[in-house]
């Protein structure tokens, strides 16, 4: 399978093949990656990607995946709608 | 190791600085950060550019910094799109107090050639429809106006200034300047010492720390500003809206997502970058009060960021009198990303001694001690 076939990240459609361009340029870091290719950028929030970016740039600089730092995790944990936190506030007063 | 000047901060404005300087033939030049590239404020802004200010010093330097963004992805030779995109600012006034004060913004934007102008309720609800026209009375427009990734905007900067031989140090912090007999000797960082006579003050958030550093004392704070994004969605929306009374920015980028930000008026002076409940419940009513349909969209994440504020709120550029070879990029205020262009411009003019493109009085750091000084910077979020 080809390395622009397979998917990363799902929600911004990002492929292997763009990962490694990336990590060619030298952003060998999640954080760093997932700003210039919007990984874990998407609805998910990096839930499905961020192991697999894990493991690629463990691969790539021959490092063990635990030695790989993870993405920050950021609120909130799943999306919610604006009117809905909206109709929240008003049901707390 | 040596270098001619060392520039502490790889934000957007560390990277025009050493830009511009390589461009004009500098050497030997060293950029240091204590993190990832825009691991600080210029990653964490609200990704606009505008031009609609209420101070003739802040007008000039987003106009031709306008200019610059128009041809940069050309003149860096980026190999990424830098997402520039011109659709405008829409500034509403909701009261006749700021009806009254944006025309003569609007005046003073358009003396300097920004073409901005005023609305009637009924031509901005053309061009924004979903605005809701109960809570304001008129706008102002700016059609060059609009977004920039801020990500790939620095990425164009560093790759260019990179291959005119520029030398990066990303997650490297600087822990001291030496300064001996009123000159600085040496920047010393976690792994290496390099001697200079020459240190530029990019650090944003942290400015202040840095000018400590050098025992240069600048009349800047950070406070925490804090920012939310959708999900991605159909374009439905064009230009930024702003309103300063209602206290929002929020933007749909090329991307798909909304952008929205406020502030906290009761915010201390830190480095805290936390994300607050409190700000996700405000933000979200007056988003939905002001683009009910908005109301819809997922919020997916949240994240916070230092404004570095001068007293004013125009960023403070240029040498200072305290110490020879130390020079200033920092009291963006929050618009340090927009101002890049000029930024690295302009510094690399007073670093080497030339004549600067625009009188740089009013941005020097010695404004401060001239006590007929009245310009203030009103057209802040």
């Amino acid at each position: 399978m080809k390395q622009d076939d397979i998917m990363v990240c799902r929600c911004e459609d990002v492929s292997l093949k763009e990962l490694h361009q990336c990590l060619d340029e030298g952003y060998t870091t999640f954080e760093e990656v997932k700003r210039i290719l919007r990984i874990g950028m998407g609805p998910c929030q990096g839930i499905t990607c961020g192991l697999l970016v894990q493991r690629e740039i463990a691969k790539y600089l021959n490092l063990p995946v635990h030695e790989v730092k993870t993405h920050q995790i950021r609120p909130l944990v799943t999306g919610v709608k604006l009117k809905t936190i909206v109709e929240g506030v008003k049901n707390e007063s | 190791m040596k270098a001619n000047v060392v520039i502490i901060g790889g934000g957007i404005s560390g990277v025009a600085i050493a830009y511009n300087l390589a461009k004009k033939g500098m050497k030997d030049i060293v950029v240091f950060d204590d993190n990832y590239m825009t691991g600080g404020a210029t990653g964490r802004c609200g990704a606009g550019v505008r031009q609609q200010w209420g101070t003739k010093g802040n007008c000039i330097l987003a106009k031709m910094s306008v200019d610059f963004f128009e041809r940069a992805q050309e003149e860096l030779a980026y190999h990424r799109d830098i997402e520039f995109k011109q659709e405008g600012y829409l500034i509403i006034a909701t009261n006749e107090e700021e009806d009254a004060r944006f025309t003569k913004n609007v005046e003073l934007q358009n003396s300097v050639g920004i073409p901005s102008r005023k609305l009637t309720k009924e031509e901005a609800l053309e061009i924004v429809p979903h605005l809701n026209e109960k809570i304001f009375v008129s706008a102002t427009y700016c059609p060059t106006d609009g977004h920039l990734n801020p990500f790939l905007m620095t990425d164009a900067y560093y790759h260019a200034a990179k291959r005119m031989g520029v030398l990066f140090f990303y997650h490297e912090k600087v822990i001291d300047i030496v300064v001996k007999n009123h000159k600085i000797e040496k920047v010393i960082t976690e792994k290496r010492e390099v001697k200079t006579s020459r240190v530029v003050n990019a650090a944003g958030g942290f400015a202040k720390e840095v000018g400590d550093m050098a025992g240069v004392d600048i009349p800047v704070y950070s406070e925490n500003h804090q920012i939310l994004v959708t999900e991605p969605t159909e374009k439905i929306q064009g230009p930024m809206v702003i309103s300063f009374a209602k206290n929002i920015y929020c933007q749909q980028v090329p991307h798909g997502s909304f952008i929205m930000g406020r502030s906290d008026p009761n915010v201390e002076h830190n480095h805290d970058i936390k994300s607050t409940h409190q700000f996700l419940d405000e933000m979200a009513q007056t988003a939905v009060d002001i683009l009910p349909p908005l109301g819809d969209l997922r919020v997916i994440r949240q994240w916070g960021g230092s404004y570095n504020c001068s007293p004013d709120r125009q960023p403070i550029l240029g040498d200072t009198e305290q110490l020879e070879g130390y020079y200033l990029a920092c009291g963006f205020s929050g618009h340090g990303f927009m101002f890049a262009p000029m930024t690295g411009l302009l510094l690399s003019e007073v670093i080497l001694n030339e004549e600067t493109t625009i009188d740089l009085a009013e941005f020097h750091i010695n404004r401060f001690k001239r006590k007929s000084k009245t310009e203030y910077e009103h057209s802040v979020v």
